[in-house]
């Protein structure tokens, strides 16, 4: 039963308050809808903290993919064995890791110490900011120390199936019972922070410009082609 | 050909008193809001100086603008591949500190203070901390009036590059007031920098604008502009600018700046250009030759043939009318006396400036005996430097400088001599010839320049709202709306203060 909530109700729940969420607070609030810079109070520490924490959470990212949903059987069929895969793992997954914690403890720090961003700090920004040190330092001590001290731990057969199975609606959730109790306690705190994501300033994550080099560089707009939106 | 319509603005610097009047109703109309402090859409500067935000010219610095390399025109900061790559950490934008930390006075104190022996003070108090300032070391026009004199002025980069005057010596000092908001460019490096898409030029009027509801606060335009116009607002993480005034000039009203100036210094009105012609413009190889190449782009609205193709583009008479009667019109591109701040940042800007005459350094002897051909010289000898002026209008070619401040000595010889006489007859004198101009042209020259009725300086078509297609939906908007926080309430950082 406890299997159940864990593992079916509590991620489909902090999913469903993630998607729908993000779509509400789209649709009704775009003004609130921004990548909350403070560089323009202080750049010197941002300069180092900032890119560390976001290039790192781009690799952390495509480690969970090539970890969480890419198939085992895909690894085995192009021949990369067991062992590699987890020593590209622990040192790529490992990297990820500290920069992403590096970086948000310099942030975080910053935060507190200088009048002029602690002043203007909001709860939710110091809930995302410290969460994200939590789930991120749980992965960095599960990559690095728990893998290579206690045991190397093969996830790829149950998290990655268990993962994979939400999103065809079919949650094996038995996978998840026997999985070590740390890597239980990263994937719970994660899906807690994916529930956070529409109420804090974590929402950029959506808006990355990736279509900017795509366009024209000028842009002509007309009053009459002004568009409704949601209202 | 591709035309379109652009509301833009001249500004007469002899006039210019620096009163800052216009700077105060600006911010008192659009940035009076939490977040908006320390924004000026209009500042007046005294130059030479630093400006506002500090060294904006510094390119170097900011990277602002257009760059021509290798036969391409790019963004002097980079690309969109290299801002995505810095999008987590913006290397050139300026900071708080590069224009000021706004303050206001306790002045509670004054009235609550217990009774004591002295007087009790109004401390200043920051207005992003509400922390109070032992010491403001800097503001918006804190060099006014050359304040700061000698440590100062060597900050202004056009200084930099002059030869004489380095030394600030006592009589060779000179200044002007260089009033500035945004540019409303037809090559606006602003937009071209915002990774969201969310700034653009309207169609309509050619003003430049953030759309709030797009704008994601990476910060790329602040720097991206090389005048250093648009603002990031700290409270709603979102960037602001001079827009305008678009819901006055939209009425055929002046926007609040050029309404309320106390010199008149301010022109508004209509041109026509040719959108097609804008890169190749802004592409030419030789910074100087930028100015010729932006005047190419304006369009003869008189011609048959351009009033056919406006019309076609939807363009109505009223606004057709409005080009032909334009201020801008004659000041920027048929008598050739006003001239774009700074083209070489190659985003051909449009609001254009009347250079200031000065006093002639040297003492002029025989006065009396003076022809007017004596007038000719005297223009390289006034106080402010020819290459001064050169530096900040025309990337640096004193021949078109001088050649604007020919023709206004001879709009002023010629008055003279129409209303106190004593000057022998300018049909027999170069100064005309030389300035490149004729008595009819200088006497209408004085006439808008000198007598500038409120309705000769605004020619302003009011906007096209008949081609809206949502006019149900936008009754009653207002572009302050959630940007603004919600009247009487008190806002960061004072609320954390009590
Ligand atoms: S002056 Fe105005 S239009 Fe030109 S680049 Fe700057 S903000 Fe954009
Ligand atoms: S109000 Fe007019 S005269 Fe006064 S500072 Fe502004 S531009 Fe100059």
């Amino acid at each position: 039963m406890e299997g159940i909530f864990w593992w079916v109700i509590f991620p489909y729940l902090t999913l469903a308050i993630m998607i729908i969420g993000s779509i509400y607070r789209f649709a009704s609030n775009q003004i609130s809808w921004v990548a909350p810079s403070t560089e323009f109070f202080e750049k010197k520490w941002l300069k180092i903290g900032s890119p560390l924490f976001h290039y790192g959470i781009l690799l952390a990212f495509i480690g969970h993919v090539m970890g969480m949903l890419i198939p085992i059987e895909f690894y085995q069929w192009i021949g990369v064995s067991d062992h590699m895969y987890h020593f590209g793992a622990i040192y790529g997954g490992g990297l990820a890791g500290l920069m992403v914690v590096a970086g948000a403890i310099i942030l975080l720090i910053r935060k507190m110490t200088i009048d002029r961003l602690r002043i203007h700090a909001t709860f939710a920004d110091w809930f995302s900011v410290i969460s994200l040190i939590i789930v991120a330092g749980i992965g960095v001590y599960m990559t690095i120390i728990y893998n290579t001290t206690v045991v190397e731990y093969e996830y790829r057969l149950t998290i990655g199936p268990w993962f994979r199975s939400l999103f065809i609606f079919q949650p094996q959730y038995k996978l998840m019972l026997d999985v070590p109790l740390i890597f239980k306690i990263h994937v719970i705190t994660a899906f807690a922070l994916f529930a956070s994501i529409p109420f804090t300033r974590l929402v950029h994550l959506y808006s990355a410009p990736i279509h900017y080099p795509m366009r024209a560089p000028q842009q002509y707009r007309s009053r009459s082609a002004f568009k409704r939106k949601g209202i | 050909m591709r035309i379109k319509a652009q509301v833009a603005m001249v500004m007469h610097l002899d006039k210019c008193i620096g009163c800052h009047t216009c700077s105060v109703t600006c911010k008192s109309t659009w940035t009076n809001r939490p977040g908006t402090e320390y924004m000026w859409f209009n500042n007046v500067e005294t130059r030479p100086g630093p400006g506002y935000p500090k060294e904006w010219e510094n390119q170097d610095k900011f990277k602002g603008g257009w760059e021509y390399k290798n036969g391409k025109l790019r963004l002097k900061a980079g690309g969109p591949m290299s801002k995505l790559k810095n999008i987590f950490y913006n290397p050139d934008m300026g900071t708080l500190d590069d224009y000021y930390e706004p303050w206001t006075y306790d002045y509670a104190n004054l009235i609550n203070s217990p009774k004591s022996e002295h007087l009790p003070v109004a401390r200043p108090q920051s207005m992003i901390t509400g922390k109070y300032m032992d010491k403001p070391e800097w503001g918006s026009n804190w060099d006014d009036d050359l304040a700061g004199g000698s440590e100062v002025v060597p900050l202004d980069p056009n200084v930099q590059h002059l030869q004489e005057h380095i030394a600030m010596e006592y009589e060779k000092t000179f200044m002007m007031y260089l009033p500035r908001i945004c540019e409303h460019c037809l090559n606006p490096s602003c937009v071209a920098s915002c990774p969201s898409g969310a700034l653009y030029k309207r169609d309509e009027d050619g003003v430049v604008l953030v759309d709030q509801e797009e704008c994601r606060g990476w910060r790329f335009c602040m720097n991206g502009c090389p005048y250093n116009k648009v603002y990031y607002n700290w409270n709603t993480h979102k960037a602001e600018k001079c827009n305008f005034c678009y819901p006055r000039t939209e009425a055929g009203l002046p926007t609040i700046c050029s309404e309320t100036c106390v010199g008149r210094i301010r022109y508004i009105g209509v041109v026509l250009y040719d959108a097609d012609k804008v890169k190749e413009a802004a592409s030419v190889e030789d910074p100087q030759d930028l100015y010729e190449a932006q005047l190419d782009c304006f369009l003869d609205p008189f011609d048959p043939e351009v009033i056919a193709e406006a019309e076609k583009e939807g363009i109505n008479n009223e606004w057709i009318k409005g080009a032909q009667e334009s201020p801008i019109y004659k000041m920027a591109i048929k008598w050739k006396i006003a001239l774009p701040l700074h083209p070489e940042y190659r985003t051909l800007p449009m609001v254009w400036y009347v250079p200031p005459l000065s006093p002639i350094m040297n003492h002029v002897t025989n006065e009396d005996e003076l022809n007017t051909d004596g007038y000719i010289p005297t223009v390289d000898q006034m106080r402010i430097p020819i290459e001064y002026l050169a530096s900040l209008l025309s990337a640096g070619d004193t021949e078109v400088i001088r050649k604007v401040l020919l023709k206004l000595t001879a709009m002023r010889v010629h008055m003279r001599s129409v209303n106190v006489g004593g000057v022998d007859p300018l049909s027999e004198s170069k100064l005309l010839e030389e300035a490149g101009i004729d008595v009819e042209t200088v006497e209408e020259m004085a006439r808008l320049l000198g007598v500038a009725k409120y309705n000769e300086r605004f020619v302003i078509p009011t906007g096209r709202r008949e081609m809206d297609d949502d006019l149900y939906y936008q009754q009653g908007a207002c572009s302050l709306e959630d940007l603004a926080p919600p009247e009487g309430v008190v806002t960061a950082p004072f609320e954390r203060r009590n």
